[in-house]
């Protein structure tokens, strides 16, 4: 099977923290993986330092090209793209500004624009009606929907999701899986997912790690993790 | 009335030079929250490359408005370059350094180029060649309209413009307010951080460079030190209109020039600098977010 992304002994650290100690994963072509794991276990710190929004040591590797430590703009040029945590529209900016941001680096998107618009109008109708709202006044929700629809202007190859479930209405939650789903089965777009909420996170996985202090703890698929007595005890909050 | 009149003519054309120099402290601000204080002094060197143009490739041209235009878009490159050298070489290196560091980095540059100007160009003024036909225009009751005020006021109004639609229409503009929300999203999603806040450098120098010839028409006494009065005056309309805003920036700087010429038509000419800083420590006691900014709330 292809290999979208492969990373060998990704170390990160911040000052005397190491934050990441040496990690190893795979993302397959066309498949959601998901890093699970607590607080401060390492996870968007992986994100960062694959997109290139840190420093690191080891090696990346994606479409088969060693990205360690390129530049983040160059890496969405090259279809890498990373939706940011929590907020991370600019809500300074209306939300039809925000979208047109999402082509900014990416120039082989620029002539689809419009018809991945359209797309995005599909899968988020509440933001054709608020296209000319500043993106501060949206609510959470709405906020987490643009920035995933900013992505995918981009025309990810591999879209980085960092826990896109935070702080969101349990049914917005869902929501916000379903269309993750939707994204990688309609547009056969392949997804990093990095998520506190473990149990939807695995639900919709072909195959996930669980971090815990920057290292790897467990891996398997999605049902099998979500079987693993470890795991339930743990994220799941199962006895 | 009259009396009234005049000055207002007077202090707009003295605040559409202020705005063009305000504009550029706000933009830079809004990208890398630096208060450059080397964009005086980058409006210096506008006034000078405007002056050695003239004298060493026209010397004995006519004044015309082309004339005036050619040298205004030679500043205008001149001054572009030296931002994107400091831009490059001193604040770029310290992008991930604490703020503090490149405000000491700026002052450095600033005191370099006004010392480095006098090196170069000499401490004694230099007088500024009358590249702009001056005309009165009388408007009856003893109201002149300077043809210099015109042009100041035009030449302004065409760049701010411009500028205008740069920040808000174009792909650069949304980037370069992205970068001013957050430059680590900015960077996170894509945008090339780096050329943003060069091209940003460019945009705000060149204007600085076009307010040094529009400043050597209109007051033709130049010397290295030229920058500083007018650059702090400049920073505090930008303060006043909200740093980082840049509607306010040409707000606050029309009013900052109206103010100054009312106060020293009515009361005296030898308050109008102390004028400029009583606004400032107003502003920053009463409203320290300016006119149009905004306070940020920081959520925690």
């Amino acid at each position: 099977m292809e290999t979208t992304l492969n990373v060998e002994g990704l170390q990160v650290n911040y000052g005397n923290v190491q934050a990441l100690k040496g990690i190893s994963f795979k993302v397959p072509k066309g498949k959601i993986v998901s890093l699970i794991g607590a607080n401060g276990a390492g996870k968007t710190t992986t994100l960062k330092a694959i997109s290139g929004n840190c420093k690191s040591a080891g090696v990346v590797v994606f479409n088969n090209h060693p990205i360690t430590n390129k530049e983040s703009f160059q890496l969405v040029a090259e279809g890498l793209i990373h939706c940011p945590e929590g907020r991370g529209v600019f809500p300074n900016l209306t939300v039809m500004e925000n979208l047109q941001l999402g082509i900014v680096g990416r120039h082989s998107a620029k002539a689809n624009f419009n018809k991945n618009l359209e797309e995005c109008f599909v899968l988020f109708p509440r933001l054709k009606e608020r296209i000319n709202q500043i993106a501060g006044t949206l609510s959470g929700g709405e906020q987490q929907m643009l920035a995933i629809a900013r992505a995918l202007i981009g025309e990810p190859e591999l879209l980085l999701l960092d826990e896109p479930s935070l702080g969101l209405a349990p049914l917005v939650v869902k929501l916000i899986f379903e269309i993750i789903v939707r994204i990688n089965k309609d547009k056969g777009v392949t997804v990093l997912l990095v998520e506190q909420n473990a149990k939807q996170a695995l639900k919709i996985s072909n195959y996930a790690y669980v971090l815990e202090t920057g290292k790897i703890l467990l891996e398997g698929t999605g049902a099998d993790l979500l079987n693993n007595d470890d795991v339930k005890k743990i994220y799941l909050g199962e006895h | 009335m009259n009396e009234f009149i005049q000055h207002t003519i007077n202090g707009l054309a003295l605040g559409s030079i202020y705005a063009l120099v305000a504009l550029g402290y706000t933009m830079v601000f809004g990208v890398l929250q630096l208060i450059n204080f080397a964009h005086g002094d980058i409006f210096m060197v506008g006034s000078f490359v405007g002056l050695y143009f003239i004298r060493w490739f026209m010397p004995n041209v006519e004044p015309s408005l082309l004339t005036t235009i050619i040298v205004i878009l030679v500043a205008m490159v001149g001054s572009a370059t030296v931002g994107v050298i400091i831009e490059k070489f001193a604040y770029r290196p310290l992008r991930k350094a604490p703020r503090i560091n490149i405000l000491i980095t700026a002052i450095g540059v600033s005191l370099l180029l006004e010392y480095g100007g006098q090196l170069i160009f000499g401490a004694s003024p230099q007088f500024f060649p009358d590249i702009l036909p001056r005309k009165q225009i009388d408007l009856g009751g003893a109201i002149y309209l300077d043809s210099n005020q015109v042009t100041i006021f035009l030449v302004s109004f065409v760049l701010m413009l411009v500028l205008q639609f740069l920040v808000f229409k174009t792909q650069f503009g949304r980037a370069m307010r992205a970068i001013s929300h957050s430059l680590e999203t900015a960077n996170l999603i894509g945008i090339n951080v780096n050329k943003v806040i060069l091209i940003t450098f460019i945009i705000g120098s060149s204007l600085a460079g076009a307010a040094g010839v529009l400043y050597g028409v209109a007051y033709p006494k130049i010397d290295p030190l030229l920058g500083l009065l007018p650059g702090l005056k400049a920073f505090i309309a930008a303060v006043l209109g909200g740093i980082g805003n840049v509607t306010g920036a040409v707000i606050g700087a029309i009013l900052l020039g109206l103010s100054e010429t009312y106060v020293a038509g009515y009361i005296s000419s030898t308050y109008r600098d102390a004028l400029a800083f009583l606004i400032l420590i107003l502003v920053l006691l009463l409203r320290p977010a300016g006119l149009l900014g905004t306070k940020k709330i920081e959520k925690v």
